[in-house]
């Protein structure tokens, strides 16, 4: 089959690959319709996330067809339309059953590598390092699906890919990230980041009862689609303003409720030398994360509030205003999405009328042109916000 | 602790009594020890144990239980003359709260043990990971009814495959 595979730095290639098999009982396999590029698939492509090898099939938002099915598989058959989440969760541990699925205790083979960085082990992901378990990804024709008696969720109603797919991962991500904030009605939130899951943030804050959303990127494309798409009430671009004079301002000096970082570990900064600093020491693995937008959530929030964070990091931050989260009494949260958690609900959601996740997909592309997808999304060129691929 | 010991511990999300005799017997031994092959049970407490040994063929050994509390305690040793000297105690506690039970494994292997133990050592120094990654096959066994594999570890967790692993691509045909 046909698979974008990881060859180093900035290097992706679709090649061809052998066709997944079954390797546990519970496994399936599906014919995959849809699948897209992630926000933190570009960490990927920039060399930034440890374990990567020449050869891996990236790729963890997908949906399909199922075509084979493991022996212990019950719930799915032969024919059947899935959206697979992203974390790969076994169902039975203590995580899993307080649901906390990207936190999975058994799925991810290579928990010993997370351990060396992280200290323990998340969940196994598709096609995002060894570190997370060395397992291909959904860029590709087919994909092997493990735990599949737990993880996908059956599309019955016809409803389109595009309106499904992001339940794998973005919507839901961009929910959590919401959902982590405890919003009270009449709440501000301030979301750093107009990417995917960004506006899923914000449309998802909207829905959980804010009253206002403040949108904070530098491309104006993306804020333009945060308010009239997503629905943010307030834009701060950040190349024009100070995100944090501007939010004192807006909030006439409370700050905001809750702050969602959507941004993660390759922020940029307005001011250079503070990029430069973050950027150096990134590239010389004295720290493998530039956290100016976590900083900034955490500089900028109300006191008593909640920084949510859904943007990926990998490892080490420098320069963490630990004062200010300790002596104003900020509650962090963060995590991996638990897809498992909030699939059902947002279904629900999106066959209700209340959102339609595709209103983010700017770009459809054959998944053999997955290399210049790449080069599109990383790059921001020609207006790019999501780039979904069809193999 | 030995200088040749090994030690880790793991909590298993299901009751203890289910916990001690899937160790307890012995014909599960090799579906989680990874150098074990295979497992003869010669009855009265005694067990012949066939693993890769460090010229990479084949060693028999026989085993005998020095210990054995019902729900609480597994320990074993090779029988004297052995090519493999070997023993460990494995115990079984209640989690407080009920949260499953707590496993807690000891190894003793002063000389052979193979080069999945000097493979181990290397990468950990005292080859506590091969103990480890032992608890952790045993855990997804009880907890998901199998070992769970990957393309990039297709044997399951292996501290000894890290440093070499495939691609995560599909296997071959």
């Amino acid at each position: 089959m046909r698979a974008n595979c990881w060859m180093g730095k900035q290097n992706v290639e679709v090649v061809d690959v052998p066709d997944p098999k079954i390797l546990n009982s519970r496994d399936a396999i599906v014919k995959i319709s849809s699948t897209a590029i992630c926000g933190s698939d570009l960490h990927l492509y920039n060399g930034l996330v440890p374990t990567m090898k020449k050869g891996d099939v990236l790729g963890h938002e997908f949906m399909g067809e199922v075509v084979e099915v493991g022996e212990r598989v019950g719930n799915l058959r032969v024919g059947d339309r899935v959206v697979v989440p992203f974390p790969i969760a076994c169902g039975a541990c203590q995580a899993c059953e307080r649901g906390q699925y990207s936190v999975c205790e058994n799925s991810n083979p290579n928990a010993p590598l997370a351990e060396k960085l992280l200290g323990r082990s998340p969940s196994g992901i598709f096609g995002y390092s060894h570190m997370l378990g060395g397992y291909p990804g959904g860029q590709a024709e087919y994909a092997r699906v493990p735990f599949a008696d737990v993880g996908p969720i059956k599309i019955e109603n016809g409803l389109p890919d595009e309106s499904v797919l992001f339940l794998s991962d973005i919507f839901p991500t961009g929910y959590m990230g919401a959902d982590m904030c405890d919003i009270s009605p009449g709440d501000v939130v301030a979301v750093w980041g107009a990417g995917p899951v960004g506006q899923f943030a914000i449309a998802s804050a909207l829905l959980l009862g804010a009253e206002q959303v403040i949108a904070i990127d530098r491309f104006d494309y993306r804020l333009r689609i945060a308010t009239e798409r997503a629905g943010a009430t307030h834009v701060i671009n950040y190349e024009q303003t100070s995100t944090l004079e501007a939010l004192e301002e807006l909030t006439a000096g409370r700050g905001p409720d809750a702050c969602i970082d959507a941004v993660g570990m390759e922020a940029h900064h307005h001011i250079s030398a503070l990029h430069a600093y973050d950027r150096i020491k990134q590239v010389t693995k004295a720290e493998t994360d530039r956290p100016h937008a976590l900083r900034e959530a955490i500089l900028a929030c109300r006191n008593g509030g909640v920084v949510s964070v859904v943007g990926v990091y990998a490892g080490l931050v420098d320069k963490f205003p630990m004062g200010a989260v300790m002596n104003r009494s900020l509650r962090l949260r963060a995590g991996q999405c638990h897809v498992h958690r909030y699939l059902r609900p947002l279904l629900e959601r999106i066959q209700g009328g209340e959102i339609d996740p595709s209103f983010v997909i700017t770009h459809r592309i054959p998944l053999n042109d997955a290399p210049l997808g790449f080069d599109t999304f990383l790059n921001k060129e020609d207006g790019c916000l999501k780039v979904i691929m069809n193999p | 602790m030995s200088p040749n010991e090994s030690r880790a511990a793991i909590t298993v999300n299901r009751p203890v009594a289910e916990v001690f005799a899937f160790w307890h017997d012995v014909q599960n031994l090799p579906r989680f020890l990874e150098q074990l092959q295979s497992v003869r049970d010669l009855g009265a407490g005694r067990s012949r144990w066939r693993q890769t040994g460090e010229s990479g063929a084949a060693i028999e050994f026989d085993v005998e239980l020095t210990a054995q509390e019902i729900n609480e305690r597994v320990a074993w040793r090779s029988r004297e003359g052995s090519e493999i000297e070997s023993s460990g105690e494995v115990t079984f506690t209640a989690a407080p709260g009920g949260r499953g039970t707590e496993v807690r494994a000891a190894v003793q292997q002063p000389k052979g043990g193979g080069l999945a133990a000097a493979a181990a050592a290397v990468l950990d120094g005292d080859g506590s990971h091969q103990v480890r990654d032992d608890l952790r096959r045993f855990k997804q066994l009880l907890e998901t009814g199998e070992v769970v594999r990957s393309e990039a570890s297709p044997e399951g967790t292996s501290a000894r495959n890290l440093a070499s692993q495939r691609p995560a691509q599909p296997l071959p045909a």
